[in-house]
This record gives structure tokens, C-alpha cells and sequence, in this order.
């Protein structure tokens, strides 16, 4: 991909089984896709993070290992950043129905945390209803060469 | 490569050594049921020693706050030792650095269970 192309390109276009074989490919190829548009480690690093955490909440908490429900899992890149989708067909799911993991009363749950983490490594989430049931994630990262500040804790 | 997990004892202070990847499936069952071994047992002191571990995902975080618990409710307690810099960072943005006592040497982290 040349430094002056903007326009985001399909690089990665899948159906993958409710599996957690599926939560480590899906993050294999985040992290290759990150460091082909030149991110830097630590970005490559905290985008596979998000990710893998997206991927967990569509196969496990979406379509909870369903066998009959598989995740649609597209990454989209171009020079200047890199995003990606993932679609299942659970439920339904809003972010707003998480409690405040950074709340002092839910600090020992156990879980809870997946979102924040997302939020924290990515520069944009978005998380929607998909058409026909499930729900779509979407996570972009803007690539900063070479720069890798700490990630930024947010009271969501 | 999921999480490798060496149990030894110094003292009166079960030290679990861990290496790898703790993460949902295998990762983080094989860490909570070696928290959970250690309490059936009468262990109250647990100090875990994260210096090898490469990545904790939100599971893995989540069994390190049930471990804390769990230790907690039996009447001891459960402290960290030689977090890396990613594992800094995950407390750091999931405030658990203020639940957790953190250690960057072995022998200070076993002295502060007689304390």
C-alpha cells in the first residue's frame, strides 16, 4: 500500500465459526494488517488487543459458541488507518447495557472489562444493531508511525 | 502457547510463577483452578509472579480479580509481583492497580505477608 493512498481497501473478508480458534485467527490478522499500513509495536500490539476483545464479545457473548452462528469479520485499510468489522448474530447487544467497570462498586466483578479495553486501544468504536438481528462492531485505529503514547483511561 | 503456572512454596507464601498467555479457555481456567487448589488447601498467602507473562486479556483479568477474592473471602491475601509494562498498563486503565498490591521484588513482596 503506497504512503499517499487514503482510500480504505478490503484486505480481509471472512465468515468465521463461533470458536475461540476464531478469536485468535481474527487477532492473527489484525496484527498483520496493522504492521503491513506501518503502525507502530505498541499500536500493533493494542490494536490486536481491541480486536481479540471485539472478537470475544461476538462469539462468546453474541452468538455464545452458537455452531449454527458464524461472525462476519472484514479488515479495511488504508495508509492512514485501519478498521475493522465484526458482525454477529446473537441477541443484540448496546454498549450502554454494560455497568462502569471503573466504578469503585464493580471493580471486583469479574467481568465487564472487554468494552473499556476496546475503547482505550482503538481511536473509535462504534457499536450498532445489525440489520436482520446481532450486532456490528466497528474499531478504527489511525496509524502514528513510530509514536506509541500510553493509552488513555477513559470513566466511559 | 497458553499460561505454564509453578506453584512454590517460600515460607509461608505460595509463590506461582507464571509464563505465557493468560487468556479465555485454557489460560484463565488453569489459573483459577490453581488459586482455587492453593485455598482448599489452607493457603492464605499467594503472591503471583507475572515477570513471563506476555498477555492477560480481559478473562485473564477478570480470574486474577476472582483469584483476590477468593483468597480474600478465605482470609488472605493475593499480591502481584514484576508486572510488565502491557500488564502495567491494563491495571492502570482498569484502575485495578488500586485493588491489587504490586511488588517489583520478590523478597519485598514476601515480606509484606508478615507485616
Amino acid at each position: 500500500m503506497s504512503a499517499g493512498d487514503q482510500s480504505p481497501k478490503l484486505v480481509t473478508d471472512l465468515v468465521l465459526a463461533s470458536s475461540l480458534d476464531s478469536v485468535d485467527a481474527a487477532e492473527n490478522h489484525a496484527v498483520s494488517a496493522a504492521e503491513s499500513v506501518g503502525m507502530a509495536d505498541e499500536d500493533v500490539f493494542r490494536f490486536g488487543y481491541a480486536v481479540r476483545e471485539a472478537m470475544v464479545n461476538a462469539v462468546v457473548h453474541g452468538n455464545r459458541y452458537s455452531a449454527n452462528k458464524s461472525v462476519v469479520f472484514r479488515i479495511s485499510a488504508s495508509a492512514g488507518s485501519i478498521e475493522v468489522m465484526i458482525r454477529d448474530h446473537g441477541d443484540g447487544f448496546t454498549t450502554e447495557s454494560v455497568a462502569d467497570p471503573l466504578a469503585e462498586e464493580n471493580l471486583l466483578c469479574q467481568s465487564g472489562r472487554g468494552i473499556s479495553l476496546i475503547r482505550a486501544f482503538v481511536d473509535e468504536l462504534q457499536v450498532s444493531p445489525a440489520e436482520g438481528g446481532g450486532t456490528v462492531a466497528l474499531l478504527r485505529k489511525y496509524v502514528k508511525a513510530g509514536t506509541s503514547a500510553p493509552p488513555q483511561v477513559s470513566e466511559q | 502457547m497458553s499460561v505454564e503456572l509453578t506453584t512454590r512454596q517460600v515460607g509461608d507464601v505460595a509463590v506461582i510463577d507464571a509464563k505465557g498467555r493468560i487468556t479465555l479457555g485454557e489460560g484463565s481456567s488453569d489459573f483459577r483452578d490453581t488459586i482455587k487448589g492453593l485455598v482448599v488447601k489452607g493457603q492464605k498467602n499467594v503472591l503471583v509472579n507475572l515477570a513471563e507473562i506476555t498477555y492477560i486479556d480481559s478473562s485473564g483479568i477478570g480470574e486474577m480479580v476472582s483469584g483476590y477474592t477468593t483468597v480474600a473471602n478465605a482470609g488472605g491475601k493475593l499480591k502481584l509481583l514484576s508486572l510488565t509494562k502491557r500488564v502495567q498498563d491494563l491495571l492502570q486503565i482498569t484502575k485495578l492497580y488500586t485493588v491489587f498490591e504490586v511488588y517489583d521484588d520478590e523478597a519485598a513482596g514476601l515480606a509484606s505477608f508478615q507485616k
